[in-house]
């Protein structure tokens, strides 16, 4: 077998064994253009490896917990992230690297390289899928080289190839990937060139930046950018930037630094230098015989090639679905921490307004049409910030998926999730009106007065300290009888947050997860220690985005949940008044502008339970073991409360599993009361998940149709570490034979 | 190689060429089955695998530890018939714990490495099958047995 093939060697025959992009390489190299040193680890070598290390079924298991069509984006990017996480865990076994090293050594000695992903599915004559998979720009050192060949390997299926899986054909049997590692050259100035633009068949695109190209690979720098006619080769307009940033290579990896300012008044290219980059381009289009993407470099004088591929618009194509906005959530640091800026400073104090300012007007004093009117206007108010939390909040959550991945490439966890633990313990809205119940369900505790009062529901009794923190609660947060975000039903009283106060001052409480505050210090401390001097600081700040982005993704959807609070108050007041109008009127009483209104507000009939028994069958179909994601450590059991509408909430009783479609930040108030947590929207990032976590609850998300299948009454046991949720006692008898107790979160650690 | 060794070397190739087999235990009368990933030990003493604690073989097993496993080389064709080889094995099933577990588990993962996530899991538990006796069963009907020294 060919293990490692050097640019120069590469036949006719290889295109397979040094994928798309080694192959490219190489023919250009033979034809006289030129490139950097090159040697490409053969695809096969990437074959060996997961098979002699066991990953080729471990990532069969992983991609097959359950079906890609009921994955959400979110649940992709945890798949994709547990599978590099194999791969950074998984050293290249001895019997394989013996054939990579010596070459690799005899090579790139002390040389700094790039290592490069090259996937066999790529040709000069196919598609290419650019952004798909990883590259690694100024890598040095054995060691460090074998390690990113694994991070290339990984990237075969990062959450944009497995998005992008049946395009590209990805297979654990057949596919593979092949790995470039060329010597770094330090070009001063690079960009790319796209021998036709995208976006008009008559134009070719240059762009530059100052440094190493990969701030405008990954968007950290802006380029000039300029548009050529193809024919004439003449440059058409030229569009200048604030080149205020470039990256420069460092001891090990990139850096991005403060342009110089003698170099920031002039563009990257002249005049010449631009006909030069895209006569090159040209050629190498003329070569492969088709439009080129071709990544460049000067050193010096010197025009270098980096790499060539077919020009392709996966991301941002004809398909109609939204992968090409769910790539575009791949946000890089810089652009995360102005986005955070606009967030902070503009967007939550301009939720928190809107929600204030609607809160002002006392709809009862409103006209019936004025009220439709003002249905209408909050509607569309709410309409917007919604659309404005698909926009900015869901790509600002990415900052928590950056963390992560840096995270695990610099400490390489076992457990995928740990810096998660790294990101809690911040303040929460949710959590602050979690403390704020306790502390009212703390004096319920200690007067039983009080919690007979309470019982029987009469306010006027009520002692008026108790009572004006009640209404303080209640202004802020809501009274609990409300599904702000997504709900239908308003209770009118208060009786459920009676309930649940009583529920909770009935049990002891466990205070949010506090044991793993000195354990995330240490995490601290080993994570930035890894780093020295600017790095540090720049891992800290990067340390400090996350965090700030882990809150936001809790605290907007309580922003939001106050605006839609607001919308909902007025349909329950223009509810309130149809009742009223039909009673004492019949039918033609009712104001024909607020039945329009809520007419057109109308959310359609619920849809059936397929897994009900049909008249005519003579079976039932039964559930008794529910695979999802393992989305927080711990295993407990207890009767189910599956919460099919807000009001359901009240009902829940301490010690039971709480079982929803989304886990919404208004509900969280019973997390406290819960023994486990099950959702059926998938993922490690959502709410539900952030928030059994911070009560080291067990959790399992993802579970197809999980309200569906699982009974409120259902006895259940939520298995956190593997995902599993396992419905009925153990079958036959006992159901406390395997040494659970029910109710209760079990600490299986060293038995 | 006398008899005793050829059958002992038949069930051991078997095993090394096998990743599953079917347990089978048993609750207040009722027979259950279920797949597992096991693991032998050469001397075929003992065979492991690990099940999630929650399941329903594990909660049989604990009741009554008497239980079977049958592993075979049958592969949906009509030349199983007389291809191939079934072995059952008879034994004791016990939860092993403690510093016990960690050279069983390197053993374990050494066949089933993809299950390493599995294995390490807290709310899983390592078998221990004891094997009592073997019932090999080849070219149809022909049924070898071989008892093991308790």
């Amino acid at each position: 077998m060919k293990w490692v093939i050097s640019a120069e060697n590469i036949q006719q025959d290889d295109l397979k064994r040094v994928g798309g992009k080694g192959y490219a390489l190489a023919l250009l190299g033979k034809n006289g253009f030129r490139i950097p040193e090159t040697v490409c680890i053969a695809s096969a070598v990437y074959k060996e490896y997961v098979a002699r290390t066991g990953l080729r079924e471990r990532i069969q298991l992983e991609l097959h917990r359950k079906d890609f069509k009921e994955m959400r984006w979110e649940e992709i990017w945890d798949c994709a992230t547990r599978i590099r996480n194999m791969f950074l865990r998984k050293p290249i076994p001895d019997s394989i690297a013996k054939h990579l090293s010596p070459v690799i050594q005899s090579r790139f000695k002390d040389k700094p390289v790039a290592v490069r992903s090259s996937a066999p599915e790529e040709d000069a004559a196919n598609a290419s899928f650019a952004g798909l998979h990883e590259s690694y720009i100024n890598v040095s050192g054995l060691d460090s080289i074998m390690e990113h060949i694994r991070k290339v390997w990984a990237s075969l299926w990062s959450d944009a190839a497995l998005l992008y899986r049946q395009e590209i054909g990805l297979s654990v049997e057949k596919s593979s990937m092949a790995v470039v590692i060329q010597a770094i050259v330090s070009g001063d100035r690079s960009g790319v060139a796209f021998t036709q633009n995208p976006n008009d068949p008559s134009q070719g695109v240059i762009e530059s930046v100052y440094g190493l190209n990969q701030g405008l690979v990954d968007g950290t720098v802006e380029p000039d950018r300029w548009i050529l006619d193809r024919r004439t080769q003449r440059i058409i307009s030229h569009t200048p930037v604030n080149r205020r940033y470039w990256i420069t290579p460092m001891e090990q990896g990139v850096q991005l630094s403060p342009l110089p300012e003698s170099k920031s008044q002039i563009p990257p290219l002249n005049a010449q230098e631009i006909q030069e980059v895209y006569s090159r381009a040209r050629r190498s289009e003329d070569f492969f015989a088709t439009p080129q993407d071709v990544e460049w470099t000067y050193e010096g004088e010197d025009l270098v090639i980096l790499q060539s591929r077919p020009i392709t618009t996966l991301s941002n194509g004809k398909s109609e679905d939204n992968r090409g906005w769910y790539l575009s959530l791949h946000r890089s640091f810089d652009n995360l921490k102005s986005l955070r800026e606009k967030i902070e400073a503009e967007l939550i104090p301009a939720m928190i307004a809107v929600a204030e300012e609607m809160a002002q007007i006392d709809l009862t004093a409103l006209s019936d049409q004025d009220l439709a009117q003002e249905i209408k206007r909050r509607w569309e108010t709410n309409h917007k910030w919604v659309g404005v939390y698909w926009d900015d909040f869901i790509p600002f959550a990415h900052g928590v998926r950056l963390f992560g991945q840096v995270y695990n490439d610099v400490m390489q966890p076992e457990d995928t999730y740990e810096f998660i633990d790294l990101l809690a313990q911040t303040k929460m809205a949710s959590l602050e009106r979690n403390r704020m119940l306790e502390e009212l369900a703390d004096r319920v505790r200690h007067d039983p007065q009080l919690a007979a009062q309470l019982e029987n529901g009469d306010h006027s009794k009520l002692d008026q300290g108790f009572l004006k923190d009640l209404e303080t609660f209640i202004q802020k947060f809501g009274d609990l009888s409300c599904a702000v975000t997504g709900g239908t039903q308003c209770v009118q009283d208060a009786m459920p947050l009676f309930t649940i106060l009583r529920e909770m001052a009935s049990h002891p409480i466990s205070p949010p997860n506090q044991r793993k505050s000195k354990t995330t210090d240490n995490l601290k401390e080993k994570f930035l220690g890894h780093f020295d001097g600017d790095q540090q600081t720049r891992a800290a700040e990067l340390l400090d985005l996350a965090r700030a982005s882990y809150q936001l993704r809790d605290d907007d959807n309580v922003y939001l949940g106050r605006i839609e609070a607001q919308l909902l108050s007025a349909i329950q007041e223009a509810r309130q008044r149809i009742h009223k109008q039909s009673q004492a009127g019949g039918k033609d009483s009712i104001s024909a502008d607020l039945k329009k209104v809520l007419d057109d507000l109308d959310h359609g009939p619920e849809t059936l339970n397929p897994y009900q028994k049909q008249t005519g069958q003579n079976y039932k179909i039964k559930p008794r073991q529910l695979v999802g994601q393992p989305a927080g450590p711990g295993i407990s059991r207890g009767k189910a409360r599956v919460i099919q509408h807000h009001s359901d909430l009240a009902e829940f009783k301490s010690g039971e599993v709480l079982i929803c479609d989304a886990v919404d930040p208004n509900m969280t108030f019973v997390v406290p009361l819960a023994s486990g947590v099950v959702e059926r929207r998938g993922g490690m990032l959502i709410h539900g998940a952030i928030i059994a976590r911070e009560y080291g609850l067990p959790c399992v998300t993802g579970i197809p149709d999980a309200t569906l299948l699982i009974q409120t009454g259902d006895e259940i046991t939520v298995d956190g570490y593997l995902g599993i949720v396992t419905l009925g006692g153990t079958g036959l008898g006992d159901p406390g034979a395997d040494g659970l107790k029910e109710n209760q979160v079990m600490d299986f650690e060293g038995t | 190689m006398d008899k005793t060794q050829t059958i002992h070397k038949r069930i051991s190739e078997l095993f090394d060429s096998q990743n599953l087999g079917v347990l089978a235990t048993h609750r207040l009368g009722q027979p259950y089955a279920s797949l597992v990933a096991f693991y032998a030990t050469e001397d075929l003493k003992d065979l492991f695998f690990v099940t999630p604690k929650t399941t329903r073989k594990f909660s049989n097993l604990k009741a009554d530890s008497r239980v079977a496993i049958l592993i075979n080389s049958s592969t949906n064709q009509s030349v199983d018939f007389h291809r191939a080889v079934s072995v059952t094995v008879v034994g004791h099933a016990a939860e092993v714990v403690g510093s016990e577990r960690q050279p069983i588990f390197e053993q374990y993962l050494k066949k089933h490495p993809h299950l390493e996530d599995f294995v390490r899991s807290p709310s899983c538990a390592l078998i221990r099958v004891s094997a009592k006796s073997y019932f090999m069963v080849q070219n149809f009907q022909n049924v070898m047995e071989l008892h093991l020294n308790q």
